[in-house]
């Protein structure tokens, strides 16, 4: 999901919760208000937060799939080629030794499977970025001590500065905040 | 209602101030300084070692035909050995839910991380002409040739090289929530933008949680059996060399054992140090400190029955050689360090049935002191006592480490200190929003 671009006039509408049990609620609530663009913020994982926000990404571990394979294929086709390219004949044994190269074969789909899986996760969560409109909210700092944060973002279809108000503050929060968008440098 | 809710604040925000206040506000400066000073000497005297190595080459060591491994691979299996216990209590038991693990991970990867560099750096200093060690990675060069993929060396380059940079990542994206709780949590601009740029901007958002575990578990679970192989990997190295005692077959599983014996003991010594010394009891209690007992005590007697099944395979063999070299290892001339690594592993060791030495944090620290000890016995026993006798009685010889030998060794613990020691001081030491999440968890279970 993208978030909104500098051309929407308010990045979106926040609503900070003192528990994660409040947030889990409110997230399901703003869904079912018909609201889609939206996000939470814990200091912890919670797995429930990504089940009702209905995130069904799984990339991740594609990548990290595709990361072993290619650095099984790599690791195996390096070792084959450079023995063929210059074979070192020891004892007459033969040139091509499945045995033999299993080691860095395997060690290169353990490297490659985790350098795709940590970058990968890296690239599609847009990280790193440094500044973001969310650390503008005075008390977002708390987000990763024990405080618990609803985003509705400003594109959401069904987004209205003073609707979405008066809905966030009907979910008992304890204070809603705007999200101003950052003046981008020149 | 309302005290329930500050109960449960305060149940996230303790942990968390009482861990990124080490960092903002570290405790105990003067005694981190002089630590630190001391770490720094120990490093200057391991770039004058390693200067006076390159400078006047291999020979200012002890070691010669037929000793060809003296202290520098020994200690090199001794520091990748340790090295090992990071990556198993953080992704063996992530995967099999040990909430406790929670309060040890985090310095168990960063020890990890700086007992591999250690490792990774004797065998390129053990190389004739280290400056060249780059001929080991496979790259087009101007004499159109390739390194030996079958032989163990190379082995090894791969090994660590994917060990160390899989226990980098693995560390890394696991300090960054806890780095952000940091940056949030510092007052003075330095510090938010040291941490801020560290913290990579991470701002917690449940996307992004959802992708972190996922790639986390996924490393997790990679990294479990990489670890296996690295050791593995080692007691091949020595299997590839026909000699007599290096070619029982238990050498995988014991050398792994062993890895996760030395590793156990130098976690449970960093834990009780830094819990008493960072005021860290409520987060890592006497119970942590029990089941690390019992992972000491149950490494160690796997190691045992390798012992055992090391002595049975050279009886059961009836190969002379095989004989040969254990009598020496039992009677030779470097018979102190088999039964100091006896003595060192396995008789203080007795002492963690108890379930007060377990939790007594002074007895739990002799007691890993004694293994980390032992265990670099072992490693120094296994060479030496295999080499300096091998089949031809004209290529017997002696090997006593030199000066130089001894110097690059204590100079090596200040490569180990000092990254730990800035760890300590300037980083998040517990894994707190892992703990957060583990009470969170166990609250939604009561309730359930």
């Amino acid at each position: 999901m993208r978030e909104p671009s500098a051309g929407y006039p308010l990045f979106g509408l926040m609503a900070e919760f003192d528990r994660p049990e409040s947030l889990i609620e409110a997230v399901k609530r703003s869904r079912d208000a018909g609201f889609r663009r939206i996000d939470a913020y814990s200091p912890f994982p919670i797995e429930e937060l990504a089940e009702v926000l209905d995130f069904r990404d799984r990339r991740v571990a594609w990548l990290t799939l595709f990361g072993g394979l290619f650095g099984a294929a790599a690791g195996y086709g390096m070792q084959a080629w450079l023995h063929l390219d210059y074979p070192i004949l020891v004892g007459s044994r033969p040139t091509i030794t499945p045995q033999a190269f299993m080691l860095i074969t395997f060690e290169l789909t353990v490297l490659f499977a985790v350098l795709f899986s940590i970058g990968g996760m890296l690239v599609l969560n847009h990280l790193p970025k440094l500044h973001h409109p969310v650390f503008g909210v005075e008390s977002f700092h708390l987000a990763t001590r024990d405080k618990f944060f609803l985003i509705v973002f400003g594109h959401d279809e069904k987004f209205d500065p003073v609707q979405t108000r008066t809905f966030l503050e009907s979910l008992d929060p304890v204070r809603v905040d705007v999200v101003r968008q950052t003046e981008e440098p020149a | 209602m309302a005290q329930a809710q500050t109960q449960t604040q305060s149940g996230h925000a303790a942990p968390t101030d009482r861990v990124t206040r080490i960092p903002l506000a570290f405790p105990k400066p003067v005694a981190w300084l002089i630590c630190f000073g001391c770490a720094l000497c120990l490093l200057l005297l391991f770039c004058i070692s390693a200067a006076v190595l390159f400078w006047r080459g291999i020979g200012v060591w002890g070691n010669n035909i037929p000793v060809n491994w003296g202290l520098a691979i020994s200690n090199y299996i001794w520091f990748l050995g340790i090295g090992h216990a990071g990556t198993l209590i953080s992704a063996m038991l992530l995967l099999l839910e040990a909430h406790w693990r929670n309060s040890l991970n985090r310095f168990a990867e960063a020890m990890t991380l700086v007992a591999v560099i250690c490792a990774g750096l004797y065998p390129i200093l053990h190389l004739g002409r280290p400056w060249l060690f780059y001929w080991m990675a496979p790259y087009p060069n101007t004499m159109t040739i390739w390194p030996q993929f079958r032989s163990p060396l190379t082995w090894d380059f791969f090994a660590v090289l994917t060990y160390l940079t899989v226990s980098l990542l693995f560390w890394y994206i696991g300090i960054v929530p806890d780095l952000a709780t940091t940056r949030d949590r510092a007052k003075k601009r330095g510090l938010q933008v040291f941490y801020g740029i560290l913290a990579l901007g991470w701002r917690g958002s449940a996307r992004h949680w959802a992708r972190w575990r996922q790639s986390y578990r996924l490393t997790a679970a990679i990294a479990v059996p990489l670890v296996v192989s690295v050791h593995s990997e080692i007691s091949l190295l020595l299997a590839a060399g026909p000699m007599p005692g290096w070619t029982s077959t238990v050498f995988p599983p014991y050398f792994v054992l062993g890895a996760a014996f030395s590793g156990f003991a130098v976690v449970s010594m960093i834990a009780v140090v830094l819990r008493d010394v960072l005021g860290l009891k409520a987060l890592v209690t006497e119970r942590h400190l029990d089941l690390l007992g019992k992972f000491v005590l149950a490494t160690g007697l796997m190691t045992a029955y390798g012992y055992c099944a090391e002595v049975f395979d050279a009886l059961y063999s009836g190969d002379k050689q095989d004989l040969g070299t254990l009598m020496d290892r039992l009677t030779g001339r470097y018979a102190w360090s088999y039964w100091g690594a006896v003595l060192a592993n396995f008789v203080p060791l007795q002492l963690l049935w108890l379930r007060w030495a377990r939790r007594n944090p002074l007895c739990l620290f002799m007691v890993s002191a004694a293994v980390t000890v032992g265990m670099w016995f072992e490693r120094y026993m296994l060479l030496v006592t295999t080499l300096y006798r091998d089949y031809l009685v004209s290529s017997w010889g002696n090997y006593h480490p030199s000066f130089w030998d001894w110097s690059l060794f204590a100079g090596m613990l200040g490569v180990f200190f000092v990254p730990f020691l800035l760890f300590v001081r300037f980083l998040p030491v517990i894994s707190v929003f892992e703990i957060k999440e583990a009470k969170f968890e166990e609250s939604e279970a009561q309730h359930a």
